[in-house]
């Protein structure tokens, strides 16, 4: 799955909203807007609804970046 | 010093300069083994090798002190002449120069704490060097989809972040670089990270945290290698150290300061509920402007519908009918106009030729008279001989002549 940027994404489609609002485009071309625009919300509700259950441990080995999910037990409580 | 009037057996004691110095360097090293001095810093001085050397003053008398580069490094305030200071440390007789020293062990600022004044410092300098700049702070992204977290993995500062954004936004992905965050080498953990984040890239926002604690305990926010990595950072990032009344140096050179751990977690996402709203909102008005723009277009279209034309089609044509028979007539009508105009108008010009034809003359006893054979009418007795022959023209008929005599009219 591509992933969307959510700012380009609202961005995009503030953008839609206001050409749609201006009422200057065809009918075909308002069509097109909206379809994109449907499929940008779409696009945007799914990432909002994804739960990223796990927190990631960013670790550095040999120079190359790696991402190992955090155990909840690793993070003890009051022990600061 | 002489001494005389005693006896023989009573021997002058003579130290070697050695034997003296060693008596007062055990004397003087044995009463005063560790110590505490209030004085002025003067004659700062540090060698290549880093140690520091100084003299603490005060009005009537001056020490010498030597603090060694092994303990000094610990100093978080920078030494200048003039500064108030509490010495510690043990007092040694150099006997090189023969000369007593105190050896600091601890060397603290008189008044404010020594971390006070080294906050203060740091403060001044990074200032000057622009580093807390208003300009130079970075924007947070609007809608950050994953974090990078420096901080310890046990605490209530984590706990705390990461309850809150579990809650308010669970789509957010929480990445975490875990670093010391007091102690020793803590600063160098926590600049590392951010450093490491920034060559990682893939994160939105940084968050730098910790719990609440002592001065002590939150100085390695205090650092200058965290300010300068912070400063240096292409990644925004959000400061939360202890508690809402603890300021670090970290929060000064931060994009942003939250208060808490917990306000950080906050600052940093709009809630899923907002976000979902905002959607919302958009669909709306995209659902409005796409049903408005319809709605003009069927109603454009009805009025083309109604239109007299598309209703009453053959009245359309009936009109082009009419006109052209109108035409038609019109046609017919200036065409015998003209006819008539053109006849009358012959009549009349036969009419004056008629008076103008020459035959006309002859009628009323004129005649034409044409030399033969060229019959060329003559007009002048001169255009003639005798015996010439001649053709005159009547009325009705013609005559045939032969010239008598001919006479000649003077011209007049």
């Amino acid at each position: 799955m591509a992933e969307i940027k959510f700012e380009e994404a609202l961005k995009k489609l503030e953008k839609i909203v206001s050409d749609l609002e201006a009422g200057k485009l065809s009918l075909d071309e308002s069509l097109k807007k909206y379809e994109e625009g449907v499929r940008l919300v779409a696009a945007c509700s799914k990432l909002l609804e994804q739960a990223q259950k796990k927190v990631e441990v960013l670790t550095k080995k040999e120079g190359i970046f790696q991402l190992k999910p955090l155990e909840d037990e690793e993070i003890a409580k009051n022990t600061d | 010093m002489r001494i005389e009037g005693k006896g023989l057996k009573q021997e002058r004691r003579v130290y070697s300069v050695s034997e003296l110095t060693e008596d007062i360097k055990v004397l003087l090293e044995n009463t005063f083994p560790e110590v505490w001095v209030e004085g002025e810093l003067s004659n700062f001085s540090q060698s290549q090798s880093g140690h520091i050397y100084f003299s603490l003053k005060d009005i009537n008398s001056s020490l010498r002190c030597v603090f060694f580069r092994g303990l000094n490094q610990g100093l978080k305030f920078s030494l200048k002449d003039g500064l108030h200071c509490l010495a510690y440390g043990r007092l040694i007789v150099y006997a090189p120069s023969g000369q007593y020293q105190l050896n600091v062990q601890k060397l603290e600022p008189k008044g404010a704490g020594a971390l006070q004044l080294a906050f203060e410092q740091l403060k001044e300098k990074l200032a000057k060097e622009g580093l807390f700049a208003a300009a130079h702070k970075r924007a947070l992204p609007l809608f950050p989809l994953r974090i990078g977290l420096i901080t310890s993995p046990v605490g209530a500062a984590i706990q705390d972040i990461l309850n809150i954004l579990r809650r308010r936004a669970p789509f957010v992905k929480i990445i975490l670089n875990p670093v010391k965050v007091q102690g020793s080498g803590a600063a160098e953990e926590i600049s590392r990270a951010i450093v490491e984040f920034n060559q990682y890239k893939e994160v939105d926002v940084l968050i730098v945290a910790r719990g609440g604690g002592s001065l002590e305990d939150l100085w390695a926010f205090n650092e200058e290698i965290v300010a300068r990595a912070i400063y240096n950072s292409k990644i925004p990032l959000i400061s939360a150290v202890g508690h809402e009344i603890d300021w670090t140096i970290a929060d000064l050179v931060s994009d942003l300061r939250a208060p808490t751990p917990s306000a950080a977690a906050e600052l940093v996402v709009k809630q899923k509920e907002d976000l979902s709203l905002e959607l919302g909102h958009l669909l709306q008005s995209m659902n409005a402007s796409v049903n408005n723009k319809l709605k003009i277009l069927s109603k454009e279209l009805l009025t083309l519908k109604g239109a007299y034309v598309l209703k009453y089609p053959l009245n359309f044509i009936q009109i082009y009918l009419q006109r052209i028979d109108e035409l038609q007539h019109r046609l017919a009508l200036e065409t015998k106009h003209l006819l008539e105009t053109s006849q009358h108008r012959f009549i009349h010009l036969t009419e004056k030729l008629n008076v103008l034809s020459p035959l006309n003359v002859l009628s009323r006893g004129y005649s034409i008279t044409f030399k033969l054979p060229e019959m060329n009418v003559l007009t002048d007795s001169s255009q003639i001989n005798v015996s010439d022959k001649i053709q005159t023209r009547l009325k009705s008929g013609k005559v045939f002549s032969e010239v008598l005599n001919k006479e000649e009219f003077q011209n007049g």
